[in-house]
């Protein structure tokens, strides 16, 4: 079994979101950056999986150098090697061709990758790498097991309800919770990533089609306005006459 | 050349989300000075689909064929990429929905169009550049995106746009992209639909009542419940409460949960951790009942009440209950 998982190098949850003077480009300055939550349960299934079946569990990113403490906690993880395409990703489509051409000259069984990333919140990529190589996109799922070695059941959230899915591998799939429990490097783990292998490539020649042109941030609240509790459903009124919503 | 817009029937109606849609791509169409077709299939009537006129859609494809009741994305491509032909269409919309942002990146691929997610506003168009605004940093941000193919391919958030009405009436038109069955291959073996009791679908809601730690316990779900029913809303928890089984998963709404937008969120007992706050700080107004008032939550909120849940809640229902609806 040969799993590819899609990683992104994204900013921790709690930072504080701040672009450059010209409002161009995300200001990486004073950012913690983390493993896409939502990859983690992709890396930690494809993990799980080998730790069953046995195989290799390699991680890609599309990303610049300073994405590597990120690649080397996922091998400290359980992953086994990992490859770097070395650029800045600028859209889903450029993402999705590098990640293309990666799985073109490896023949993975499955690829997997967060439901969507937590900073561009695309949830483009999957798909448009399944289209790409012409294989079964399933997403977003948050149950994947194996039922032999050439066919996979998933259970995939729609709207509204869920899905049983049955595909033959080659496939492409996006994880979400409760997909795995994600889980944090041992020590032996991380003494062992340092010698793990991550391979860096330069990226194919590939169109950009959605163009950043320019950030803003949403107006800031005007602040709370606080009722008494003796009169809580004076919020009814509030809602329907001043709020509006109701 | 023509906007289209992709519509998604539920038990015969037509969704509000792609109502919203509808609203998105016949503005776009005034702007580009053209007319609006829509591509609709599954389960939905024609006087349903008729109706879309009220929203500026002059032309509805309608694709009957009961396969496509069924999310497969293959098929569904395959549908509307010869919908984009038929129409020369030059500007394709979806809602933000698993569907619309699945077939809309595969269609990206497949007819060479640039692709937007998670659209909040209309574009803004001058000349040959199109430019739409998106969310960003899980609603942290927007970004103002410039969509470079001959092709532009919107999925507008949910709730992010204001459904039109005024327009006249659309006419229906049979519809078919000949599927194969090779189209249909990878099918759902099966399909488990929520039980609402009733209610309002959560990524759907205009409104939604939330409930956390604060309630102490599943048994005390119906202060959540009864309230979202008198208010027509969809509820949902935070993500101890659906670790701890209180709750189904797909009622987490935050981080790693569902992203919602509603034009209100009521929370009750939850103290609001940034990973909360990521899945909800895009709905319009935001109403917080916690019994700590140093809770975090009361910095993102439009309305604060500090005290127990077990008292407030149900002064709020008898106040609802009381609201001329």
């Amino acid at each position: 079994m040969k799993i590819l998982v899609c990683i992104s190098n994204v900013p921790d949850t709690t930072s504080k979101i701040n672009f450059t003077a010209d409002n161009k480009e995300f200001d990486k300055n004073g950012v913690q950056f983390v493993i896409n939550p939502w990859d983690e349960y992709a890396l930690t299934r494809a993990i799980e999986l080998k730790e069953a079946k046995g195989g290799t569990v390699t991680v890609l990113n599309v990303g610049e150098a300073d994405a590597e403490p990120n690649i080397r906690k996922a091998l400290a993880i359980g992953a086994d090697d990992a490859i770097r395409v070395n650029a800045n990703p600028k859209d889903a489509f450029f993402v999705a061709q590098q990640i293309t051409a990666v799985a073109k000259e490896n023949n993975y069984d499955m690829i997997l990758m967060g439901k969507e990333s937590i900073d561009y919140n695309g949830s483009q990529v999957h798909n448009m790498v399944g289209e790409m190589l012409g294989i079964p996109s399933i997403v977003p799922a948050f149950k994947l097991d194996l039922v032999d070695d050439n066919t996979a059941v998933l259970e995939r959230e729609i709207e509204g309800g869920k899905e049983v899915v049955e595909v033959k591998l080659p496939f492409i799939a996006s994880a979400q919770q409760p997909m795995s429990e994600p889980r944090i490097p041992n020590m032996r783990g991380i003494m062992t990533a340092r010698t793990k292998p991550l391979a860096v490539r330069e990226p194919v020649g590939a169109d950009v089609k959605a163009d950043y042109v320019n950030f803003s941030k949403p107006e800031k609240k005007s602040g709370v306005k606080m009722i008494d509790p003796e009169n809580a459903g004076d919020l009814i009124k509030l809602l329907r006459n001043e709020a509006k919503v109701l | 050349m023509s906007v289209l817009v992709f519509v998604e029937g539920l038990n015969g109606e037509v969704k509000k989300s792609s109502l919203e849609a509808a609203s998105y791509g016949s503005q776009v169409a005034q702007q580009l000075g053209t007319t609006t077709t829509a591509i609709a299939i599954g389960d939905v009537q024609e006087a349903a689909l008729a109706k879309l006129g009220e929203q500026g859609v002059s032309k509805v494809l309608y694709d009957g064929d009961s396969r496509l009741n069924q999310f497969i994305a293959d098929a569904y491509v395959k549908v509307i990429a010869k919908a984009v032909q038929q129409e020369n269409a030059k500007v394709l919309v979806f809602s933000n929905s698993n569907i619309g942002a699945a077939v809309g990146a595969k269609l990206a691929v497949r007819l060479n169009g640039s692709l937007a997610t998670n659209v909040t506003a209309l574009p803004t168009i001058d000349g040959g550049s199109f430019v739409v605004t998106r969310g960003v940093f899980s609603g942290k941000a927007f970004a103002d995106v410039a969509l470079t193919s001959d092709l532009k391919i919107v999925a507008i958030k949910k709730n992010s746009i204001d459904i039109t009405s005024g327009g006249g009436s659309a006419t229906v038109e049979n519809f078919s992209a000949d599927l194969a069955d090779a189209d249909f291959a990878v099918s759902p073996k099966e399909t488990v639909m929520q039980d609402t009791n009733g209610g309002v679908l959560l990524p759907e809601a205009a409104i939604v009542v939330s409930g956390g730690r604060g309630l102490k316990g599943p048994e005390n779900w119906h202060l959540v419940e009864d309230l979202a029913k008198e208010l027509g809303a969809a509820t949902a928890c935070s993500k101890p409460v659906s670790d701890m089984d209180w709750r189904p998963h797909h009622e987490h709404v935050g981080q790693t949960g569902i992203t919602v937008s509603p034009n209100l969120y009521i929370a009750i007992g939850i103290s609001g951790a940034i990973q909360h706050l990521a899945g909800v700080n895009s709905s319009k107004v935001i109403v917080v009942i916690n019994k700590d008032p140093e809770a975090p939550f009361f910095k993102a909120a439009d309305y604060g009440i500090v005290g127990d849940a077990f008292e407030i809640v149900p002064k709020i229902i008898e106040a609802a209950k009381a609201l001329d609806k």
